[in-house]
């Protein structure tokens, strides 16, 4: 099945997500679809898949013109989306989860789950994916719950899939594994469709790859025919640098010390497990792991976000264990939290209150119980100049920025006051290019100016990127330290040991 | 080449147990039952020659049975020796699914040596007993229904309450009206429509679904107490429908004990119990079911998989009325065939923690239910047997057994995920 997007625009109040696209989706091929977060490919995609009918344009299938109403129209036609956040229902079983709204059913809306489960199984050993078929989805790992999401679009038996952003959750040994299925569906002459923002991805599974900017299409071919440099430059607009160029570091004293430190959530489940680590002055660590391995958990402990139930976190040689969230702000611990819209911002405040959200309290714009709201908008000018978030004014809406600025802002915020330690949560999470490299910029900046800096994410390249020194999180424990200052650390093996590699071997 | 530092193996290898954390759940619910020992040895004692008999048929029954007589001190000893020995037990070993399980079984226990030295030199109908646990249960057990219908769907009903009185007001005064089978008829009505409101205001415009239901059982709780005091105080034949009558179920019927509480009951207590099987077949066997649960738990994904959910959860909001309805009629045309203000007495509420308790499943919702009927008519039957105890302190029992029961026992019961969330589609 052959699909033709024909000069899509949608547009979003003053936003033009999609302006005049057109597209080739072809049978047992795999379009790439390259393009910066926010440059409208998850946007494109939800046309397609009929979650949105575009303003203008035309879809064709096979030539024939088509029109979505809904998603069930585009299900109808054979078109499937693995969404980038899973749309699974986490206390349903795989089978149900798989045939939730084309149902097998006998008499009287008898659901028939021993039928369904029978067709999961022989689409599951067709396409080798091996996924239980009784397991409840969350009990399942993030890989394989990727897999049912697919076996959810093939039991609609669909000939084009949607794969959105798709190795974003994904270690790098799943990453392989998920390409074999992907081959395996286009040997078998389905059309796929890889949206993503990682250049190499492209470059190894895609056999066209599309390039998006700003809504547009601005470039494709095939893939070989491109270095990642030209991808990236077509992709952001600008010659981009990858590397970030930081010098060595010259570690100092122990800054941030964690002694054994053990996290035990509010159901009683052991969420860090004798954690020990440390991070110097003048260094940055990295934490690499898949997401959920008790990372918000570590972060948590060392903000004073909640308790830890046993062990020690020792700042700069004092025990800060029974601190306040507020006195380890004092004593120079900046947070840059991990999801922005959530606790870093808020969004229906200005950026000058933003700004002041952190320190409302202190000498610097405070006069007794009032807050010196001029002394706070001078120094939020200034703090939005030297870290390049671009806002018409300070009187705006924190929640109208983009998320790069956005970003940026919360990185003011933190960086602005005398700091000594820096705990930067997915510092770079839905962050235009050029914001990352600023907002990496600074960190670096911040470790050569003698501070210690701690950063959490779950994307590997960003953790390879900056780290002096690496720890791998598994399930609550830091299994894994890799050297990273002088030359890269072995991809492979802290691929591994994301996995889990080394504690089973050590168990 | 970098080099790797291999964490410790021994290090990982012994972290598997977990570290000294402390389960105060395990350690409160096990002191309670060392102090409901105490209580059961020391307050609830009995000469040790006196007996408690307790009645299972009459006379004239087709098959009639002997009276259970049991020596009461001696069962209320057992009692505190095997409640002490499970707050015991909890204090040095269990934890973990144990804890829930006896403090259960402990409840079960007290209201047994309870029962035993309140009828202690007396006698009492254990029958007549449960079948008013049957028969209260019955209102509690199908608001519960009601709510399990609308949270399954993710919208948080608190106007249960309200939807109750609606469908008993409307229950007596078209059932004086019309007859009995219109009575019900237009209470189920009545329900829908108030489901029908609280669908628009919560599904369409979005409003607070607390704030809603809170308005909504408002301005029931007004419109009939206004109703009722001025009209019906003047028109007394608008008040006086012919409630339904028991009938008794041929040959089941007649077995003992099980008889009289099961198959000799009115049409509300069958009503309660086909529709709880019907929807346990619905919710968990259907294909309906499934796409309704799916549209409680992940909206999102249900609508990417075709499925409406702005349409399933207005038929699921309005059936939820319906049912509410047909347990508000139980009030007036399942007792008195009289509707007085506010008769039905945060019944509703009530049934929200059955549903809670019974975790959002119909048939847990029932066991719920039963127990805090069984709560309301011990209250009933103590008040005749003339206990030491003040009637208004019996009277809290249904309540105090409700917050024992959501506080201590229901744990880490979870709701359905998108619950008391509106849905959008960007």
């Amino acid at each position: 099945m052959n699909i033709e997007l024909r000069g899509i625009s949608k547009r979003f109040g003053s936003v033009q997500a999609n302006r005049n696209i057109s597209l080739d989706i072809r049978a047992s091929e795999v379009l790439g679809l390259l393009g910066e977060n926010g440059a409208g490919k998850s946007t494109l995609m939800n046309v397609l898949s009929g979650l949105y009918q575009p303003d203008s344009g035309d879809i064709l299938i096979d030539g024939t013109p088509v029109r979505f109403d809904g998603p069930g129209d585009s299900i109808a036609a054979g078109i499937g989306m693995v969404h980038q956040h899973f749309m699974l229902v986490p206390v349903f079983s795989v089978v149900e989860n798989v045939i939730l709204g084309v149902e097998p059913t006998g008499s009287a809306d008898f659901l028939d789950l021993a039928a369904a489960r029978d067709q999961v199984q022989a689409i599951n050993a067709r396409y080798g994916m091996d996924v239980p078929s009784d397991v409840l989805i969350e009990d399942l790992p993030v890989g394989i719950q990727q897999r049912v999401e697919i076996l959810k679009v093939l039991f609609r038996s669909a000939d084009v899939l949607i794969l959105d952003e798709p190795t974003a959750v994904l270690t790098p040994q799943e990453v392989e594994a998920f390409f074999g299925i992907v081959r395996a569906l286009r040997d078998a002459g389905k059309a796929i469709v890889f949206i993503t923002h990682k250049l190499h991805e492209i470059i190894e599974i895609a056999d066209k790859v599309s390039v998006l900017r700003q809504g547009e299409i601005v470039g494709g071919g095939v893939p070989s025919e491109f270095s990642e440099a030209d991808l990236a430059e077509m992709m952001v607009g600008r010659p981009v640098s990858f590397s970030v160029g930081r010098g060595t570091a010259t570690p100092g004293e122990d800054v941030l010390d964690l002694r054994d430190v053990t996290l035990v959530d509010a159901s009683l489940e052991v969420r860090l497990h004798q954690i020990a680590m440390s991070v110097r002055a003048g260094e940055i660590v990295g934490i690499a792991g898949v997401q959920g391995n008790g990372q918000t958990e570590l972060v948590e402990a060392i903000t004073g976000l909640a308790p830890v139930a046993s062990g020690q976190v020792m700042f700069a040689g004092t025990d800060i264990t029974a601190s306040s969230v507020r006195q380890r702000h004092c004593m120079g611990i900046a947070h840059i939290p991990e999801d922005r819209q959530k606790s870093g911002m808020v969004s229906a405040f200005t950026v000058a209150e933003n700004m002041v959200l952190n320190s409302y309290y202190d000498d610097s714009v405070a006069r007794g119980v009032q807050i010196d709201w001029h002394r706070a908008e001078e120094q939020a000018a200034a703090a939005c100049l030297k870290f390049d978030v671009r806002t018409p004014s300070v009187f705006l809406d924190a929640g109208g920025l983009s998320g790069g600025n956005q970003q940026k802002m919360v990185v003011a915020r933190e960086l602005e006051r005398g700091v000594r330690l820096v705990v930067a949560s997915q510092p770079t999470r839905g962050v235009d290019v050029g914001s990352i490299e600023f907002i990496h910029k600074q960190l670096v900046a911040c470790r050569d100016a003698g501070n210690a800096v701690l950063i959490i994410s779950s994307e590997l390249d960003e953790i390879l990127d900056l780290s002096d020194r690496i720890y791998v999180m598994y399930e609550g424990q830091i299994t894994a330290e890799f050297d990273n200052s002088s030359s890269q650390a072995d991809r492979g093996a802290i691929g591994l040991a994301m996995a889990g590699a080394n504690r089973t071997a050590a168990a | 080449m970098a080099d790797q530092t291999q964490m410790d193996p021994a290090r990982l290898a012994a972290s598997q147990p977990v570290a000294n954390v402390t389960d105060w759940r395990r350690i409160i619910s096990g002191f309670t039952l060392v102090m409901l020992a105490a209580i059961v040895l020391f307050l609830l004692d009995a000469p040790w020659d006196s007996v408690s008999t307790f009645r299972i048929s009459r006379p004239r029954d087709t098959w009639a049975v002997g009276n259970l007589v049991v020596p009461s001190q001696l069962i209320n000893t057992l009692a505190a020796i095997i409640l002490a020995f499970l707050g015991t037990r909890l204090f040095l070993r269990g934890g973990g699914r144990w804890t829930g399980l006896s403090l259960g079984v402990g409840l079960i226990i007290l209201a047994m040596a309870f029962l035993v030295w309140a009828t202690a030199g007396k006698a009492i109908s254990l029958t007549g007993m449960l079948q008013a646990t049957v028969v209260r249960a019955v209102p509690i057990a199908l608001a519960a229904l009601g709510g399990i219908l609308c949270e399954r769907v993710a919208v948080i009903n608190i106007a249960i309450e309200g939807m109750l009185l609606a469908g008993a007001f409307a229950g007596a005064l078209f059932g004086s009206l019309m007859g009995g089978w219109a009575g019900i008829i237009c209470a189920m009505l009545t329900g829908g429509v108030f489901g029908l409101l609280l669908a628009v205001l919560v599904i369409t415009y979005r409003v607070d679904q607390i704030i809603a239901g809170v308005v909504i059982n408002l301005f029931v709780l007004g419109l009939t107490s206004y109703v009722s005091s001025q009209v019906f105080a003047e028109f007394r034949w608008l008040n006086k429908a012919t409630p339904f009558r028991a009938f008794k179920i041929p040959v089941l019927g007649d077995i003992p004990l099980i008889g009289p509480v099961l198959f000799n009951q009115n049409l509300f207590v069958y009503g309660a119990l086909i529709m709880v099987t019907l929807s346990t077949y619905y919710l968990f066997y259907t294909r309906m079911g499934l796409r309704a649960r799916a549209v409680g738990e992940h909206p999102r994904a249900a609508d990417t998989l075709g499925i409406d959910v702005i349409k399933t959860r207005y038929a699921h909001v309005i059936a939820a009325g319906m049912v509410a309805g047909f347990g508000g009629a139980w009030f007036t045309l399942g007792s008195v065939g009289r509707f007085d203000e506010n008769m039905t007495f945060g019944r509703g509420f009530i049934g929200l923690a059955a549903m809670i308790f019974g975790r959002w499943h119909p048939l847990g919702a029932l066991a719920a239910a039963l127990v805090f009927g069984f709560a309301d008519s011990l209250q009933q039957k103590l008040s005749i047997l003339n206990t030491p105890i003040p009637s208004e302190f019996l009277s809290m029992a249904p309540y105090i057994a409700t917050i024992v029961v959501v506080a201590g026992l229901v744990g880490r019961a979870r709701p359905p995920a998108a619950i008391g969330k509106a849905y959008t589609k960007d």
